[in-house]
């Protein structure tokens, strides 16, 4: 009795698995979720992220080519090798067509790799590495919302060509910061300023004095915090009690609109800053900004619009060419235009760069603040080939 | 110009200031660890979420409630003591006689549920605390400017300290406490609640974690995972100072504060593991820390 007990549970369990992976390869298409939805960067899409996929495949009627949409969606807490597992075991067992990756370049270059051995589309939006189109780049591969090569060609070039010549910068310590503090330094020089320093600050350091100390003595003019999340917040918030904004310019190379929203504009008015969208920015923007804040009970950042949108034009893909084979839908997303609410005349490079408008925006002073969320003013508006560059990242090994 | 290691004299003194800064809160923090591990035995892992706990309470009093900072100081520690108290009698007191792990388990446990709750709530990226107005401004010491909030937190964090190591180690009450900690049925029977006493220990223990998360909520961004970026640092000062002993827990936390920070100018990208390696080479050469007792 007790030996055939036990011979049956496994053999159920299998049987399980095993129908569960058939049917969900079968008779759905599914989108998957790799984000950080508990660390430093859980406020930039997080659960946020979550909500803006399920309005796109609710907005587009819950099914595609006659199959059901589903959605998973973890936690990869900021480390690779989990985000890389955690596809790959989605890809093998639960039928992914889809990913989108959220924050962490370092994440999204090992889920990359994984992308091109499973062939699944992979979006990566919450990431910011100019590499992902560059060194990195895979035929699978789209990043979608914004790269370091755009925030440097705004942010920085705006700065220095208002006079912030020599620049110090104080960078996250992985590759998102280091690319984005190369993609500013290029920028800089290349307008005829110069870099006085650098100092690379570990992931998640909560206290930048000695850093800041650094940068006023260099006696740079302009403070360029190549970071972001909760250490982009904190390092400002240092450089205001030390007095730095007095002497320097802070540069913000990278900030989201929820990073403004818990820093306030008391400590963040001034700052620049380059970003892909805002939901301030038309009738369109106002209007999805005006649904998202209904569930979440704040205003969309960049990259939560630009899932949404990502998740639409995927499964338009899918409808127009009939089939989930990633190499049709891939060739059919790289020859579309993208219009909606997140880019007009967006297009997708054959690097995989979705090229589409930037702005530079500065932070709004408390008194110029009319209505809740009103933070941002266009000081410039920037073509996407002048934000990301007219051509194609030579690195890539897709462009010959 | 006078330089050390190829670093500017000024840039030295001004790293060890600010080291002084960070080392007063390894301090406080370290104290109320050492306490109730030195007293109740128990390795208090959710010290870093009282902490962060602290500066909520601070955050929250003056946004729904207007209650400044001063009075923070005082009414937030009170408040997380509180539940501190709340946790000892209704968990912890079941796991005194048993291997200090089912503490640490435990306790890492409610840290996880306090930092989860805290996200829900306030969200990752946290809430910005203003600096009192009293305390506003700096201070030009010529090698570099110290804010005066900076300089405020030193001296709360050393008076503080001061305070808790004569309390122990000087006067009666502490006395009691040390005894009921070494033989607690004995201390019984000369009619002493020993069970209070532990329970205050505890409750003394989180009010100190609380404390250094209002002192520290102007200064970073109060946000739910700030106590879990700094309790692994902690524990790893009150090894090295020697598990349980006070004067230990003071004296490494203040050091350590100095060390990193002298790390930070010369070589920046080990400001973060240069307090384990001291930790490391500390077991080495004495397992039970500079201050322990063997």
């Amino acid at each position: 009795m007790k030996i055939q007990r036990f011979a049956i549970l496994p053999c159920a369990l299998l049987s399980l698995i095993a129908g569960h992976a058939a049917l969900a390869a079968g008779d759905q298409v599914v989108i998957g979720d790799i984000d950080d939805l508990s660390g430093v960067y859980a406020d930039v899409q997080g659960p946020g992220g979550i909500e803006a996929i399920n309005m796109a495949i609710a907005d587009f009627g819950g099914t595609v080519i006659g199959k059901k949409i589903t959605l998973l969606s973890v936690d990869h807490q900021n480390k690779p090798d989990i985000g890389a597992s955690k596809f790959r075991e989605w890809a093998d067992q639960n039928g992914l067509n889809m990913l989108i990756g959220g924050s962490n370049t370092g994440v999204s270059i090992a889920m990359s790799k994984v992308a091109v051995a499973k062939k699944v589309a992979f979006f990566a939006i919450g990431a910011g590495g100019a590499s992902l189109t560059g060194a990195d780049c895979t035929a699978y591969t789209v990043h979608y919302a914004y790269d370091t090569t755009a925030l440097a060609n705004g942010t920085a070039s705006v700065i220095v060509k208002q006079g912030g010549k020599s620049w110090f910068f104080l960078t996250a310590d992985y590759a998102f910061g280091t690319q984005l503090q190369d993609s500013a330094t290029k920028v800089v020089l290349a307008n005829g300023g110069k870099v006085l320093g650098a100092v690379r600050v570990p992931l998640g350091t909560t206290d930048f004095s000695s850093f800041l100390l650094q940068a006023q003595s260099s006696g740079a003019q302009v403070l360029g915090l190549a970071n972001a999340g909760t250490d982009f917040s904190n390092s400002l918030k240092g450089a205001n009690e030390f007095g730095l904004t007095k002497t320097m310019t802070p540069a913000a190379l990278l900030a989201f609109l929820s990073d403004i929203n818990s820093l306030t504009l008391q400590t963040a008015q001034g700052l620049y800053l380059t970003t892909g969208w805002y939901w301030d920015l038309n009738e369109e923007t106002r209007a999805f900004g005006k649904r998202f804040f209904a569930k979440m009970h704040k205003e969309p950042t960049m990259t939560q619009a630009a899932y949404y949108s990502a998740t639409l034009q995927y499964l338009k893909a899918v409808k127009t060419v009939g089939s989930t084979d990633s190499d049709k839908v891939m060739a059919e997303l790289k020859k579309t235009k993208i219009n909606d609410m997140f880019a007009k005349n967006g297009y997708i490079r054959a690097d995989g760069l979705m090229i589409h408008t930037m702005y530079v925006m500065q932070v709004k002073t408390p008194a110029e603040s009319k209505y809740p969320w009103d933070y941002y003013k266009v000081i410039k508006v920037m073509s996407g080939e002048e934000a990301f560059g007219s051509q194609p990242d030579p690195t890539c090994p897709l462009i010959k | 110009m006078t330089t050390v290691f190829g670093v500017p004299l000024p840039a030295i003194l001004g790293q060890l200031m600010l080291g002084l800064v960070n080392g007063s809160f390894y301090a406080l923090l370290s104290l109320g660890l050492a306490v109730i591990f030195g007293l109740l035995g128990i390795v208090n892992f959710a010290h870093g979420a009282f902490y962060m706990l602290g500066a909520f309470a601070a955050y929250i009093g003056l946004q729904a409630f207007g209650v400044n900072y001063w009075f923070a100081l005082l009414l937030a520690p009170l408040i997380v003591a509180l539940l501190g108290v709340i946790i000892e009698r209704l968990f912890l007191r079941h796991l005194y006689r048993l291997d200090p792990l089912y503490g640490l388990l435990l306790t890492f446990g409610i840290a996880l549920i306090a930092e989860g709750i805290m996200r829900d709530q306030f969200g990752a990226s946290g809430k910005s605390y203003p600096v009192p107005e009293l305390l506003r401004g700096v201070f030009n010491l010529g090698f570099m400017v110290l804010p005066i909030y900076r300089a405020w937190v030193v001296a709360a964090s050393v008076t503080v300290c001061g305070v808790t190591w004569f309390l122990i180690e000087r006067t009666r009450l502490g006395a009691t406490l040390r005894a009921a900690t070494e033989n607690a049925q004995l201390v019984q029977a000369f009619g002493i609640n020993v069970p209070l006493i532990v329970m205050g220990t505890y409750g003394a223990g989180v009010a100190l974690a609380a404390l250094a998360g209002v002192l520290a909520a102007p200064v970073v961004q109060v946000s739910p995972l700030m106590g879990s970026s700094l309790v692994i640092v902690v524990f790893a000062v009150v090894v090295i100072g020697g598990m349980g002993s006070i004067i230990g827990a003071i004296v490494s936390g203040l050091a350590l504060g100095l060390i990193e920070g002298l790390t930070k100018v010369i070589y920046p990208e080990a400001s973060n593991i240069v307090v384990f390696v001291i930790m490391a080479v500390v077991l080495i050469w004495r397992p039970a820390g500079l201050f322990g007792k063997e």
